[in-house]
């Protein structure tokens, strides 16, 4: 997963890490060539006892490590700017591809998920990327450097480093493999606690209610422990792991020291030659604990790849449009023997769904909770797409049509009244950005918020917090349903979209809006009976399939579904009641509820 | 409207209480101190053993040069006879390196000497690993003690802090705070434990074992320590600001794409999909930008540090030669010199990395603490009183409560409820209608006045023995990530699963949970993918039944429950009810009208309180509210609203 993310993905910077490398490698050159230059040092000025030649090689040292720094920074810039790129392109791949998602794909994973996916994981595997320029790639290329100039030195002492980089990868690669694991266990049992805490604080009314705490307490204690015993293993495998690199590599050093002293003392081998091999000693041990260092990481982020992949890997279940039509060819709506079932389920959510809207009639959809209303209506979204039958919008099958079209054909109103961060004004401008002030006011005063936003310090350019928490329920939803108006769709779908308002506010609001519908087609879904008796046709949902479809006082005769939603919403008589007069407007009694129920089956 | 609050935001982190804080996180380590002192014994033995093997190695490099210097020069000859040769042919400089050594002309390398010399070294490398392995895994015990701690008293903490505590602070915040803050101090006091004074040490010891060989020498490579920690300082400096801007930046980010795909089907349903990407774009070229400052910034100090460090190595090396030239070192001192500033400069950039990680540390660690320091609430009587016999009597006994001073929200309530009865709720949206249940279950302490529970003044009992006289609805309904049947039984951990299943049909869960493939064991997940709102609503529903309580706490509001379920709620709440004082936040009409009180909140507080009749005949708020209610069904020409509620 991580190498298959980091191929595709740096590909397009082939050319950029092909320069870091080069950087990386004179870097490196620079790097190894100042202990040969320690030795030409020793070995010309030294034992020759020429001070000119001490002074010169000193002038070209100085000159090297100049190009050295030069060269690591420019190569640190690069792998900055490449791990950095690389990371904004694969949060953009990731964006869009969750945009591409129908609601079903993003229900799947949950919106904190996607976010987490988006942010962290992808910072995971950009960290690493950053680390694995600086250090994993300029490693392989110091020991092999090192052994380079170790075998010009002396071939037999060589012998030695090449007998330490086994040694130490030997030594790196067991202690690694054995403490990976308990890293990743580390790891998930830390998200465990996290998940605990997150409970217990969101909770912390019903742990306090139901008098818990003490349980809580236990339950976190127990997974604090084994966190503990988890970690403490991890810790102490990484304190181990420095003082033995650091044992081999001083071994190494005395071995070094004690073969060339054979070899000095045969003649085969200068003086100079033995501070040269310590220096590149230690030039190995620094690059192979550095990659030490991010072989930790990568656990975490192989995780972290692997769940960015898993979004990415994920195709819409609601393909693209195949031709891309844009019909014009009217606005009614058509379902046809619609079915819906989600992939694996035994049950369809919808069966058998025959409904025709026409142009300027209002149909209203009810129906229990989970009886398929709203996935009704997300097929007409194309949040899902249907399994079976058609829907068609002006004749035209939806899965043929441009979705931007179609979005602009078809405007909804969803069950919760989610509002974005900004102001009253650029909330009521999502869907049309090119609205006027006056037609928000406008919009405003259909859906009866004119008022409270005109009390607003800044009216229109009140600020919204995120979610539109800083409105009360019923605020938020007359400002979602004025916010579709302002879109001006041939189409209306309301989902339950009334249910936070008063009586008074949403009987203004239904006169008010009645104009502004006129023509339209419209399907509106309720949960109350009062809410649809008077659309021109009532649909009862039940359990996936139609029940019933008529006006109201036909079901009423005919439909025992909607005589029993009915008769437990204790609906007030239907006959209009008179104006004004003491008579209570809500007569049934508490005799009359008792009766309701006890007829229930 | 609720405006956000701007004196709740967290405070910026003043510099001036860094010092205190990092005194209190050493605090943390105090009851290990005879651990952290061996440890610092053992780091520092490991450090002063490990410093010697140069000079040891050097030596022997003097032994081997001697060799090879003993064997250019004419055996059967002393020393002296031979320096003095040396002199007299001209070789001035060679005779003042060789005299830097114990030469003995004609004899090779004394390979025996080398041999013990090496053997010695080795001894010490292996006895300084050791103790820096032990240090290591000392440490390790050390730390995962101390957050073990840390994380307990955390959490200890979270059960005394007052209810006002949570509902101030955003729970993205605090938990950041118990868990990322916590982690961050982990990782940082395990990376930095112990090396901190051991680094200092090691600097020390070898500093001492360089004035020792050279004191010229160790002046070369002192000259570099401050160059290097200001280059280190400078660039932390330069960094800090861009490591702020590419948090900042992510925050952003975050918030966006947070909101983006929380909006998911309106982002795509009104067209807003091009504009959503345009706006990640930005606030992703922003991440880019900062984050390529930040990397760039952070990543330049290494080669930096490295350079100097060269620098050091080079100066060395030249004035190491020209003074063994001069026969004023030997060869092998240069070389444990060469050795030294190579070992010298890892520490110092280590200090200047640990300095950096400290920073961090001490910026979590000042969260932390201020979690740990905030008031809790009023302790528990150490005599606590309870009620003879709970029958359900409440009694309001004017109550006066506030949540800022300036703004009372109720004034001098009194009420008496009598066992069974039940009270309604009402009022708009930010009235403060859950007060009244937060001050009956003691979230919160009323500021002035007394609540009785059967005569006894709830302040004097203990606050789980009046909580488990109540049974609690609230309206998000929080389910913990476990089966249904354990978030049943959450308030009752003993109860069978009969007792459950009892609960669970009273309440209609048993229904939908038989749909369900694995039943009452089916796992409920964090998104609620397999339990709908409704659904999980009434599951807090059976969690409340099934402890029986004598006084219920109920949030009425079940927009998210479909009527027909609403329905059969309304029954299971009913026979729950029977026989049990009730405090309804209530919604529906039915429900007020029955109640035995009606208590009538505005913004400002408790408006009225009565019956049914009494508060119609009053002519006040309630009468009002009742009006509206009635006034739309006169013209409901149109499609009706809600008949049925408030």
């Amino acid at each position: 997963m991580l190498i298959t993310l980091l191929r595709v993905r740096l590909r397009p910077y082939a050319r950029t890490v092909a320069l870091l490398l080069l950087l990386q490698l004179v870097q490196i050159l620079a790097a190894l060539a100042l202990p040969t230059l320690g030795a030409a040092l020793i070995d010309d000025g030294v034992v020759k006892g020429e001070a000119d030649s001490v002074r010169r090689t000193g002038a070209v040292m100085l000159a090297v490590a100049l190009v050295q720094v030069c060269c690591s920074l420019a190569a640190a810039l690069l792998a900055s700017r490449t791990a950095m790129a690389l990371g904004r392109d694969v949060r953009s791949a990731v964006f869009r591809r969750v945009l591409d998602f129908a609601a079903h794909d993003v229900g799947r994973f949950g919106t904190p998920s996607l976010l987490t996916r988006t942010v962290n994981d992808v910072q995971q595997v950009q960290m690493l990327v950053v680390s694995a320029f600086g250090v994993v790639v300029p490693a392989p290329l110091m020991c092999v450097g090192s052994l380079v100039l170790a075998l010009r030195q002396d071939v037999p002492l060589s012998l030695c480093l090449v007998a330490l980089v086994v040694v130490l990868a030997a030594v790196f690669g067991v202690l690694l493999s054995r403490m990976s694991p308990w890293y990743a266990l580390m790891q998930t049992r830390l998200d465990g606690l996290g998940r605990v805490l997150r409970e217990q604080i969101t909770g912390v009314r019903v742990v306090r209610a139901f008098v818990q705490d003490t349980r809580e307490r236990e339950r976190f204690g127990e997974l604090n422990s084994e966190l503990n015993g988890i970690s403490l293993r991890v810790g102490r495998q990484i304190a181990t792991m420095f003082p033995v690199v650091l044992l081999v590599l001083n071994v190494f050093g005395v071995a070094v020291v004690w073969f060339g002293a054979g070899r000095i003392g045969s003649g085969a081998m200068q003086v100079g030659a033995l501070s040269a091999f310590l220096g590149y000693l230690s030039l190995i041990l620094m690059s192979v604990v550095m990659v030490t260092f991010v072989f930790l990481s990568v656990p975490r982020a192989r995780v972290s790849a692997g769940r960015i992949q898993e979004v990415l890997g994920t195709a819409p279940s609601v393909p693209p449009p195949v031709s891309g039509a844009r019909p014009d060819t009217g606005t009614g709506l058509e379902l046809s023997a619609a079915e819906f079932r989600y992939p694996d389920a035994q049950e369809p959510v919808l069966r058998d769904i025959d409904l025709t809207v026409r142009p300027g009639e209002q149909v209203a959809i009810l129906g229990s909770t989970g009886s398929g209303k709203t996935t009704l209506l997300n097929l007409v979204l194309r949040q899902f797409d249907v399994t079976a039958g058609a829907v068609r919008v002006g004749g035209a099958d939806v899965r043929e049509w441009d979705t931007e079209v179609l979005f602009r054909t078809v405007g909804f109103v969803p069950q919760r009244s989610q509002l974005f961060s900004g102001t009253i004004a650029s909330n009521l401008r999502f869907g049309n950005p090119a609205a006027t002030d006056e037609e928000l006011w406008r919009a405003l005063e259909t859906v009866q918020a004119r008022d409270f936003v005109e009390r607003l310090p800044d009216g229109l350019g009140a600020p919204v917090a995120q979610g539109g928490t800083n409105l009360s329920g019923g605020q938020r939803q007359r400002l979602a349903i004025a916010r579709t108006l302002l879109r001006r769709p041939r189409i209306y779908l309301f989902d339950d979209c009334f249910s936070a308002l008063d009586y008074a506010t949403d009987a203004a609001l239904r006169a008010a809006l009645a104009p502004e519908l006129a023509g339209a087609t419209v399907v509106t879904i309720a949960q109350r009976v009062a809410a649809v008796r008077h659309a021109d046709r009532i649909v009862v949902l039940d359990e996936g399939r139609i029940v019933g479809h008529g006006t109201h006082d036909a079901l009423l005769r005919d439909c025992p579904a909607y005589q029993e939603i009915a008769r437990s919403q204790l609906s007030p008589p239907t006959r209009p009641v008179q104006p004004a007069g003491p008579s209570p407007v809500h007569r049934f009694s508490a005799e009359e509820a008792a009766d309701a129920l006890a007829e229930q089956p | 409207m609720r405006w956000p609050n701007s004196r709740n935001r967290p405070r910026a982190t003043g510099p001036d209480t860094a010092p205190g804080t990092g005194r209190r996180l050493l605090g943390l380590l105090r009851p290990h101190r005879p651990r952290v002192a061996v440890l610092l014994v053992l780091g520092i033995a490991g450090v002063a053993l490990s410093a010697l093997g140069p000079k040891l190695l050097g030596q022997a490099t003097d032994l081997i040069f001697a060799g090879v210097a003993g064997r250019q020069l004419p055996a059967g000859t002393t020393r002296q006879e031979a320096l003095a040769r040396l002199h007299a042919e001209g070789h001035d400089t060679l005779a003042r390196v060789f005299s830097t050594v114990d030469v003995v002309p004609g004899r090779g390398i004394d390979f025996g000497g080398v041999g013990r010399l090496l053997l010695i070294t080795l001894a010490l490398y292996l006895a300084a690993s050791l103790c820096t392995l032990l240090q290591g895994r000392l440490a390790a015990t050390v730390v995962q003690r101390v957050v073990f701690e840390l994380r307990e008293r955390v959490e200890a903490k979270l059960a005394r802090l007052p209810l006002s505590y949570f509902d101030r602070h955003p729970a993205g915040e605090l938990l950041s705070r118990v868990t990322n803050d916590v982690d961050n101090l982990q990782q940082i006091l395990q990376q930095t434990l112990g090396q901190l004074i051991i680094l200092v040490f090691s600097i020390l010891s070898m500093l001492v074992l360089m004035v020792v060989i050279s004191p010229l020498l160790a002046l070369v490579m002192l000259a570099s320590v401050p160059v290097s920690a200001l280059l280190a300082a400078w660039i932390a400096r330069r960094a800090q600001p861009r490591y702020a801007e590419q948090w900042a930046a992510t925050g952003s980010l975050s918030a966006h794409v947070e909101e983006m795909y929380g909006g998911h089907a309106l982002v795509k349903g009104f067209g807003r999909r091009e504009l959503a990407e345009r706006g990640f774009d930005e606030h992703n070229d922003a991440v880019f930008a900062a984050g390529v400052k930040a990397q760039f910034a952070s990543g330049a100090i290494e080669p930096a540090m490295t350079f100097v460090a060269a620098l050091g190595y080079i100066a060395v090396a030249v004035v190491g030669a020209l003074r063994v030239l001069s026969g004023a070192l030997s060869l092998g001192d240069v070389q444990a010199f060469i050795l030294y500033s190579r070992q010298f400069s890892q520490p110092i950039v280590e200090v200047a990395s640990i300095a950096g990680r400290l920073q961090s540390a001490v910026a979590s660690a000042e969260r932390v603490f201020a979690l740990l320091d905030a008031d809790e609430q009023r302790p528990d009587p150490r005599a606590p009183v309870r009620p003879a016999r709970v029958r359900g009597q409440v009694e309001f006994a004017r109550v006066s409560f506030r949540y800022s001073p300036g703004t009372p929200l109720i004034e001098d309530l009194s009420l008496t409820v009598a066992p069974g009865s039940t009270v309604a709720i009402v009022g708009p949206t930010g009235a403060g209608k859950t007060t009244v249940g937060n001050l009956l279950m003691r979230f919160y302490e009323p500021t002035g006045g007394r609540i009785l529970l059967d005569g006894t003044d709830t302040a004097l009992m203990t606050r789980e023995e009046v909580r488990a006289q109540f049974g609690l609805v609230l309206q998000d309904a929080w389910l913990f990530g476990g089966t249904i049947a354990e978030n049943i039984a959450y308030g009752r951990p003993g109860a069978t699963r009969e007792e459950i299943v009892a609960a669970a049909r009273a309440t209609c869960v048993d229904r939908f949970v038989r749909t369900l493939p694995d039943g009452y064991d089916t796992v409920l997940d964090d998104e609620g993918s397999n339990a709908s709102a409704g659904e999980r609503q009434l599951i807090t529903v059976a969690r409340a039944f099934l402890t029986d309580p004598a006084i219920l706490v109920l949030d009425e509001a079940t927009s998210a429950v479909d009527t027909r379920t609403e329905v059969l709620i309304q029954r299971a709440l009913g026979s729950l009810r029977a026989g049990r004082t009730s405090f309804v936040i209530a919604h529906r009409l039915s429900t007020i009208r029955d109640a035995d009180v009606i208590v009538v909140m505005e913004s400002g507080g408790i408006a009225e309180q009565g019956t049914h009749s009494e508060l119609l005949d009053n002519g006040g708020t309630y009468a009002r509210l009742y009006a509206a209610l009635k006034e739309p069904a006169a013209g409901a020409a149109h499609s009706a609203g809600r008949p049925d509620t408030l």
